[in-house]
């Protein structure tokens, strides 16, 4: 209904930024004066659409009151910066939490409808102000709007970045366990960039150690697809041109399963059941024999 | 640039020193192929320690030339293939199916001595 008022789109542009900020000013006080029964009209909406229940009532009401005040400094200032920053602060505090970007969203959008409201109830007489007021409102609200959803959602970026930094440097250790050989415990999730990593480190291991036999345990890896098997694979030949044997261990029966569905060759690959079993097997290979003490089984048996 | 070959005991020992020309490797090819019986070398060992690269001609010709002196009744050994060498082999697809390898001289000769001791 603004959009249809030519009233609104007449006058010339200085004059109604004149209009628009005393309207603004107006508005202000407006809300500041009823910032109350607003702020609690707010709360009581947020609670009733089951937003924030990750929140108790009290906490939820405290945020509500500095948003609220943020809120309408931003309309009255015109600048988001202050906003910008409460809405990073925010997020910190809320995302641990678990709260999702719906609730934000979405309790940002009721105080825009819930101010909307007592807009309509003070003005409801002078349709004509309304109108003016509305267009005053609706941008800076939508601004608002978007500032503190933007916030919300680069914040959540920033973490996953972090997360991600966090991961990527959780060095994949190559240990040697006996002389000639190498254990590589790999765990969590592989992307491409890090099975590079870990391919150049176990390779360079080799080398450094004068390593024949590698084991490479892959118990902690949740998911493979085809991109991170085939490397696997790569990893194994590569490992073969510098004269180590590569036996791989703890495959789970998921990965076990998806690798022969979407068919990578694994042919060339040595597996054993398990990390002990691997161990068992280079030993074997390296031409070591574990065996337990007498005296020592005996002290077992007896206890 | 010709590489040296260099019998030691029952086996040949040909040491790459620097880059090669295609024609370097057909001719050292050609001349293990020959010597192997000549000089009754039960072994060769190809050192490539001073590689950076391998490209897929040099990978075929050192696979043909393993492949070629077992039919002449010896075993071949690749050793000293740089790690940085041997990811890029890989991901060009280049594996040197069939053909041994190992870290270095001595553990070509370990592996070589190993083979001919137990048969």
């Amino acid at each position: 209904m603004k959009g249809n008022n030519p009233r609104a789109m007449a006058p010339p542009a200085p004059a109604r930024d004149e209009d628009i900020s005393s309207l603004l000013r107006e508005l202000v006080a407006h809300l500041r004066q009823n910032r109350t029964d607003l702020r609690e009209e707010w709360a009581r909406r947020i609670t009733e659409a089951e937003l924030l229940t990750a929140m108790s009532r009290e906490e939820v009401f405290a945020e509500a009151t500095s948003v609220y005040d943020n809120y309408v400094e931003a309309l009255e200032t015109g600048t988001f910066e202050a906003l910008q920053a409460y809405a990073r602060n925010l997020s910190e505090r809320i995302i641990p939490r678990g709260v999702e970007t719906h609730e934000v969203v979405g309790i940002v959008l009721l105080l825009r409808d819930v101010l909307a409201r007592s807009l309509f109830s003070k003005y409801h007489e002078d349709f004509d102000k309304l109108n003016r007021i509305l267009d005053a409102y609706e941008p800076a609200a939508n601004r608002i709007a978007i500032t503190v959803a933007v916030g919300f959602v680069q914040e959540r970026e920033r973490i996953i970045r972090e997360q991600q930094e966090a991961i990527r440097e959780l060095s994949t250790p190559v240990l040697q366990v006996r002389e000639r050989l190498l254990i590589l415990p790999i765990i969590g999730l592989i992307d491409p960039q890090r099975a590079r990593q870990l391919t150049e480190q176990l390779l360079r291991g080799i080398r450094t150690n004068r390593a024949k036999v590698v084991v490479i345990d892959i118990t902690g890896v949740p998911v493979m697809d085809s991109n991170v098997a085939n490397h696997l694979v790569q990893t194994v030949e590569a490992s073969r041109l510098l004269g180590a044997t590569v036996i791989v261990t703890g495959l789970s029966p998921e990965i076990a399963q998806t690798l022969v569905n979407i068919g990578v060759d694994l042919s060339k690959m040595n597996t054993v059941g398990d990390l002990q079993g691997g161990i068992e097997e280079a030993e074997r290979l390296l031409g070591y024999k574990v065996e337990p003490l007498v005296e020592a089984s005996q002290a077992g048996a007896g206890t | 640039m010709e590489v040296p070959i260099l019998k030691q005991g029952d086996f040949l020992i040909a040491t790459i020193q620097s880059a090669l020309t295609d024609s370097d490797l057909l001719h050292l090819r050609t001349a293990l192929v020959q010597q192997v019986v000549r000089l009754r070398s039960k072994g060769v060992i190809v050192d490539v320690t001073a590689l950076d690269v391998m490209d897929s001609f040099a990978t075929r010709t050192v696979r043909d030339l393993a492949h070629m002196i077992k039919l002449r009744g010896a075993a071949t050994v690749i050793v000293g293939i740089q790690p940085e060498v041997a990811l890029s082999m890989v991901q060009l697809g280049l594996t040197l199916e069939g053909v041994a390898t190992a870290l270095d001289l001595e553990e070509g000769l370990a592996y070589l001595s190993r083979k001919f001791r137990w048969g």
